[in-house]
């Protein structure tokens, strides 16, 4: 039934709204997240103020990659059992995904200009993450053209599945070529966070933090608005079968 | 029915409808040699030069050529709702999958066989000396390339899109299969050892591998109405 849905999602939450908690945190790590970058960070000896960047791309780059860990998951549990709304959320984080990883592309390639001295190169893992852009682009374009909505969702599973399968494949298969990007300096074997000094240190998890909220903020809003979407062209569905339009009536009494 | 003779019928199936038309495998191999014609010129190497860029210009060749008999696939199985009657057939989905798997492999490694020669020829590069390895790796590239191009061509076929849509779903995917396969052609014309040779075949075969049984296990739910 269509109805019940649209109510249930407008009174997802009738007293506190969760979303709007989150909101305000959001804001307030963002916020204080920007301030760690800018002021609170010590200036980098080699790179100066272009290594601030960092506080922007690995958080944005952080975020593309749950988003399509995501995916993944919820594609598969798509197709496993066929819930709708495991699509909505893959579809939603989908969407994120593509948005922060354009995001973690530009914010790179800015980065690299200044450091470098070139926008582009291509090193195993900037070409793992063009590839992964391309993998999700399309599979939101196999959304858009993927005639009926529940084939579209299924062909948008598939290949959820299978690219992100793929994504390890892609990345070994460039690791062999000289790599010009910074060093993992957070998640490293000799320990969490041994590469950078403190203070770089929880600048970037304070941003990590914003842009994760930023994310669960997003997606479930984007959630819902594909979900009441739904529901509206199923009541939109239900309405022309049951109660025929003028051109219809006329086309029945002639 | 067993496991065999259903794959058995399936590529029957295809093989007669290909040697009644000759529809693919014509369309792919002129292409493929135009298109290995077309690069010889725009790069217009010199003997030194030629050796280098061969591997690029096979490995392209090949993804291009492989995304227009993939295409055609399904298309012939759409038309006149043969995928219907395809899915009446009385097996496993996945076994339907590894019928067209195993003709569009076919038709793959046929084409691979008339160009070889003809891109050795057209770039005046002697592969004689190199057709054992080089037959190997053109099989285990093309095993990838059709194992992941198989599934993409029943989707595209189905969206909007069509064909228009297969390249740009498969060349992403496989991409991994055409830059190792590149690398190691290059390795071994340019003799290589073996050793150095090892980490792109083993990276070949796991594409193999995991995209072989994705494919088998994921076919159903492309295949279903």
């Amino acid at each position: 039934m269509a109805v019940p849905a649209i109510r249930e999602v407008r009174s997802a939450s009738p007293g506190f709204d969760w979303r709007e908690g989150l909101v305000w945190v959001g804001a307030l790590l963002g916020g204080f997240g920007m301030y760690m970058a800018i002021l609170f960070a010590p200036e980098e000896a080699t790179m100066s103020h272009a290594q601030r960047i960092f506080y922007v791309h690995v958080p944005a780059a952080w975020v593309g990659f749950l988003a399509f860990a995501v995916v993944f998951v919820a594609s598969a549990a798509f197709l496993w059992t066929r819930r709708r709304a495991f699509d909505l959320a893959a579809h939603a984080s989908t969407e994120i995904g593509v948005v922060f990883t354009t995001l973690a592309i530009i914010s790179g390639a800015v980065w690299g200009k200044a450091v470098w001295g070139t926008w582009w190169t291509w090193d195993p893992r900037l070409t793992t993450t063009f590839m992964l852009w391309f993998i999700y682009t399309v599979s939101l374009m196999v959304r858009a053209y993927g005639g009926p909505s529940g084939q579209s969702a299924r062909f948008a599973a598939v290949l959820g599945v299978v690219g992100f399968l793929d994504i390890p494949l892609i990345h070994l298969s460039v690791l062999w070529w000289r790599s010009l990007h910074p060093l993992p300096v957070v998640l490293r074997t000799e320990g969490f966070g041994t590469g950078l000094p403190p203070q770089m240190l929880w600048a970037l998890l304070t941003n990590v933090a914003a842009f994760t909220v930023l994310y669960i903020l997003l997606f479930s809003i984007r959630r819902a608005q594909l979900a009441a979407q739904d529901a509206l062209s199923a009541q939109q569905e239900q309405g022309r079968r049951t109660r025929p339009t003028a051109e219809a009536a006329k086309e029945g009494w002639r | 029915m067993s496991v065999l003779a259903a794959v058995r019928h399936l590529l029957w199936k295809d093989l007669v409808l290909e040697l009644r038309t000759r529809e693919i495998l014509a369309t792919m191999t002129l292409f493929a040699l135009l298109v290995a014609v077309v690069f010889h010129f725009a790069f217009s190497p010199g003997p030194a030069d030629a050796a280098r860029l061969l591997p690029g210009m096979l490995w392209v060749t090949l993804a291009f050529a492989s995304t227009l008999g993939l295409s055609r696939s399904f298309v012939l199985e759409r038309d006149q709702q043969c995928l219907e009657a395809l899915r009446l057939f009385p097996v496993d989905p996945g076994l339907i999958y590894a019928g067209k798997f195993a003709s569009n492999l076919l038709y793959l490694l046929a084409v691979e066989a008339l160009l070889l020669p003809a891109l050795g020829g057209i770039a005046g590069v002697p592969l004689r000396p190199a057709l054992g390895p080089l037959g190997a790796v053109l099989l285990l590239g093309s095993v990838g390339l059709v194992a992941v191009g198989t599934v993409f061509s029943a989707v595209s076929v189905h969206t909007g899109m069509r064909e228009v849509l297969l390249p740009i779903l498969l060349l992403p995917l496989a991409s991994p299969v055409l830059i190792n396969g590149a690398r190691v052609t290059a390795g071994i014309l340019s003799g290589r050892p073996w050793a150095d040779l090892l980490p792109g075949v083993r990276l070949l075969i796991a594409f193999d591998v995991i995209f072989v049984v994705v494919g088998y296990l994921i076919f159903e739910y492309v295949v279903e109405e």
